[in-house]
């Protein structure tokens, strides 16, 4: 009997392995089937991986504190996105060049992040368990606010002196801002170039250096009090953890983190979308993690990496693989749309199911003690 | 030799009423270092809200405080929340779990209490930046557990845990208080099993053996004399008895638990009548329910057409999960064959179309639509289930409501149950907690049911609508030959209104008495498999 019951256990571990894990497996064979079909070259796919690896991963990692505190995918990170970019906006518009003008954009833009974080903190709290849409529905808010202070208050309160950033009416920001004085510079701080795959070194770094304090911050008692948090808050209530500070904190260190993820994204592109480069980023970041085999209540570094690589993967083989088949790249390029929203979509979907899977673990149980009791 | 005689704890005169309610009533006890009482008495009879006191909980402060003195080690104190009394050394461990599901042992013991070492980040944004001390966590913890006298593993995750684990867990964690000099167990040995039990006992008696005082909680009696020093039993807000346990024994402290005082000749009207004959009409078999605190296994049981069954039992054990099982509120499983068909289990609306009908003992959140009108409330079922109070139009394309139907027989409730109500159109929600569940009955009875299951039909209602509520039903069984399942923990109220009485302990059927038993008998029948 003893060995029957580790046999099931076994084949159970095995089964929630893929259940857990059928995202991810899902992308690897889109992924297998659609680089044959692009015929794009290995070398080119890794320049490629290598590169967005470096553009999006610092951003991706600042949603890893609040599932920690089981505020879920939170989007928060797009108000701190925001942040950085009104960082950005005035860094290049005082002429700081290079490094100096990213740490200028990133010193601006965190009072921004802290602020926006705090109110974004109070409201989920208000909220509690429906943080992902709550957060949703306020960084479109947030999004309004963004678009006042840029188009409005810049240039006419806000002093903005180069009529390269500026509108020719006098006040408001340029849909685009190029950021040519910045381009690459952290990626290309330290060259190195191994067989033609160029590796921006110094902005890994900067990302390793993250993953260091994500790991070191797991040990501290903060991040232990957003654990506990995040698994049981009336629990960790009665043992006397501040839960609504706790998690405004959660939410501050994820906005901070995404402002300065976003100057590392905004450098490497080498310009910024005055009014669209943050309002996609949340989706594509969350997409990204849940294909790295993420859930609402779990993610992990290595999730972060795995889904960089399987998502921009297919976001690079997915509009060549279509034009070959269909003659038509926009069908690629659709198709990556849709995904990234039917990605999130399956996860949501997976969250639910494993909860109620759980719930109905408990009368299977009680059934089987039954039946275990006539079978004597 | 003077310490040992002064009392860690004394409770003097505490009273507690909730609202004019008298729930307590000239408490008074003591307790010594060193020393295991065990506190039973029935539900309902002040044990809970006496602990809450003594643990400063909050619904005591928000409901007008207590009177009389807490005195500990000599001193009054008066606990502002639970925070307080841990700070002056009690320590509780409730029937419910309070641990985090993904922690490890060691870290569920320490939670929040973490020793941690500072660093250079600490320094600049507070304490809360301290990484943590694992392995002084982990020694801690192990000293914990090991006055505890028990093995457990700590690095394990209390989500992969068995039951009896989790409550060494939680134990362990008040251990782990170096002020720890009170400890509460409030039913701890309910969810363990014989062995993990004998295990929890083995470890109150090496607690006791430390100078820790300990208040115990349980409905097994036989736990509470082989290892409490005193028994103290109480009954409806007041201590009854207190003797050592030396010298008492299980019938005598059942009879203490459950014995009313005999009113003198006013014999309650028992009316009930032999159904022995009648054919069955409901028969359960191998059922079993997961309604959380009320599981339900392996129940098998026959009721007659056109009696009143009653189903009684402590709280816990499981006889709320028989109705709201075999209704389909909870997964359940087994069989149900009614009238000699079978009726399929979690799907309430064939239940109902099988003519069964249920009042639930959650009459504010299943019971009633709280925003609407008596008359929606009373004739909703109907309406949703029968189709009836309904105008067809083209051939039953177009239905509408019949309004004036739907208040006649609103109307004729009202009269019927006096309902107190402004009219017909009056809210539920405004409407007191008796008149609320006189609209539930009639909810049930306006569905015309073959069976009616009713779950703790007087629950928080006052004397004069209980009386009321109890003849309602009886007045239904009689006139209309409904088949009545009634759900009740008053033992009193099930002996006036029922047939038969079936005693649930455990989550089974302990046994079926005919309602003229006596409370003794039943009473024992209710503690006899409790877990």
């Amino acid at each position: 009997m003893n060995k029957n019951t580790s046999a099931n256990k076994s084949k159970g571990n095995l089964g929630s392995f893929l259940r857990r894990s059928s995202v991810p497996i899902m992308f690897i064979i889109i992924c297998a089937f659609c680089i044959p079909l692009s015929g794009l070259s290995p070398s080119y796919l890794v320049n490629e991986i290598v590169t967005r690896m470096g553009r999006n991963a610092f951003l991706i990692l600042s949603l890893l504190i609040p599932i920690m505190a089981g505020m879920g995918l939170n989007f928060g990170m797009t108000l701190g996105a925001m942040a950085g970019q009104i960082g950005l906006i005035l860094a290049s518009d005082w002429q700081i060049v290079g490094i100096p003008g990213m740490v200028l954009a990133a010193i601006i833009s965190v009072p921004i992040s802290i602020l926006l974080g705090l109110f974004c903190g109070k409201i989920l709290n208000m909220a509690k368990g429906r943080e992902m849409i709550t957060s949703y529905i306020m960084s479109f808010f947030i999004n309004g606010v963004y678009q006042l202070v840029v188009l409005y208050l810049m240039g006419s309160v806000i002093p903005i002196a180069h009529s390269t950033i500026k509108l020719p009416r006098g006040y408001g920001i340029r849909n685009t801002v190029s950021l040519l004085a910045m381009r690459q510079h952290l990626d290309n701080l330290i060259p190195l170039t191994i067989k033609g795959v160029k590796i921006p070194v110094a902005t890994f770094l900067v990302i390793a250096l993250l993953c260091v304090f994500i790991i070191w911050f797991r040990r501290t008692k903060l991040g232990q009090d957003m654990r506990a948090v995040g698994q049981d808050m009336e629990v960790a209530r009665d043992a006397g953890i501040k839960v609504e500070r706790t998690r405004i904190i959660a939410i501050v260190i994820s906005t901070i983190l995404a402002g300065i993820g976003m100057i590392i994204y905004l450098q490497n592109m080498g310009n910024i979308a005055t009014y669209s480069s943050h309002s996609q980023i949340g989706m594509f970041c969350i997409a990204a993690l849940l294909v790295g085999g993420a859930s609402v209540d779990k993610a992990s570094i290595g999730n972060v990496f795995l889904g960089v690589i399987l998502f921009h993967l297919m976001f690079i083989v997915a509009p060549r693989a279509g034009a070959a088949i269909t003659g038509d790249s926009m069908i690629g390029e659709y198709f990556r749309v849709f995904v990234s929203y039917a990605v999130i979509t399956i996860a949501l979907i997976m969250y639910e199911t494993n909860k109620r899977r759980e719930k109905s673990r408990n009368s299977e149980q009680l059934q089987q003690a039954q039946q275990e009791e006539e079978n004597r | 030799m003077n310490e040992q005689n002064k009392p860690l704890l004394e409770l003097r005169n505490i009273q507690k009423d909730f609202f004019g309610n008298q729930v307590l009533t000239d408490i008074n006890l003591t307790l010594h270092e060193g020393e295991v009482i065990g506190l039973v008495g029935e539900n309902g009879a002040g044990k809970s809200t006496l602990m809450r006191i003594l643990f400063g909980a909050d619904m005591i402060r928000e409901t007008g405080g207590y009177g009389g003195d807490v005195i500990l080690n000599g001193e009054t104190v008066h606990f502002s929340s639970p925070f307080d009394a841990i700070a002056a050394g009690i320590g509780m461990v409730h029937q419910e779990f309070s641990l985090i599901p993904g922690f490890t042992t060691t870290e569920n013991i320490l939670l929040n209490r973490e020793p941690t070492r500072s660093n250079v980040i600490s320094q600049i944004f507070g304490d809360r930046m301290n990484t943590l001390k694992r392995t002084e966590m982990d020694e801690r913890a192990a000293n914990a557990i090991e006055i505890m006298g028990v093995d457990i593993d700590r690095s394990m995750v209390i989500s992969d845990m068995p039951v009896g684990h989790k409550q060494f867990t939680e134990i362990a964690r008040e251990l782990s208080k170096e002020q720890l000099k009170l400890l509460i167990l409030d039913e701890p040995t309910a969810v363990l099993t014989e062995r993990e039990a004998e295990a929890l006992l083995e470890s109150i008696r090496g607690m006791a053996a430390r100078g820790i005082a300990i208040i115990f909680i349980t409905h097994r009696l036989q736990e509470i004399l082989s290892v409490c020093n005193r028994v103290v039993v109480m009954r409806d807000g007041y201590v009854v008895n207190e003797s050592p346990a030396s010298e008492t024994n299980v019938q005598e402290i059942t009879r203490w638990m459950v014995g009313r005082e005999v009113k003198g000749g006013e014999e309650t009207s028992v009316s009930s009548r032999n159904t022995e004959t009648s054919k069955t009409i409901l028969s359960i078999r191998k059922l079993w329910v997961d309604m959380p605190g009320e599981t339900v296994r392996n129940v098998s049981l026959d009721v007659k057409e056109g009696e009143i069954l009653g189903i009684g039992g402590l709280a816990g054990q499981g006889k709320l999960g028989i109705p709201n099982g075999i209704m389909g509120l909870y997964p359940a499983g087994g069989t149900v064959l009614f009238d000699g068909s079978e009726i399929p289990l979690n799907n309430p609306r064939r239940c109902l179309d099988s003519s069964f009908a249920f009042v639930s003992e959650d009459r504010r959140g299943v019971g009633l639509l709280l925003d609407e009108s008596l008359e929606w409330n009373i004739a909703f079922p109907a309406m949703q289930i029968q189709n009836r109070f309904l105008k067809k139009y083209l051939g039953g394309l177009i239905k509408w409501r019949d309004e004036n139907a739907i208040r006649e027989i609103t109307e004729k409730y009202i009269d019927e149950l006096a309902i107190k109500c402004t009219s017909s159109r009056q809210k539920a929600k405004e409407l007191s907690g008796g008149n609320q569940q006189k609209v539930c009955l009639a909810k049930a009875f306006a569905l015309n049911p073959r069976v009616l299951f009713v779950s703790e039909p007087t629950r928080g209602i006052d004397v004069g609508a209980k009386a009321l509520v109890l003849q309602a039903l009886k007045n239904f069984n009689r006139e209309s030959g409904v088949t009545i399942v009634m759900v009740s923990s008053e033992l009193e109220e099930l002996r006036q209104s029922c047939d038969r009485i079936a005693i649930v302990s455990g989550g089974k059927i302990a046994g079926i008495l005919p309602a003229a038993s006596s409370v003794e008998e039943l009473g024992a029948l209710m503690l006899s498999q409790v877990i």
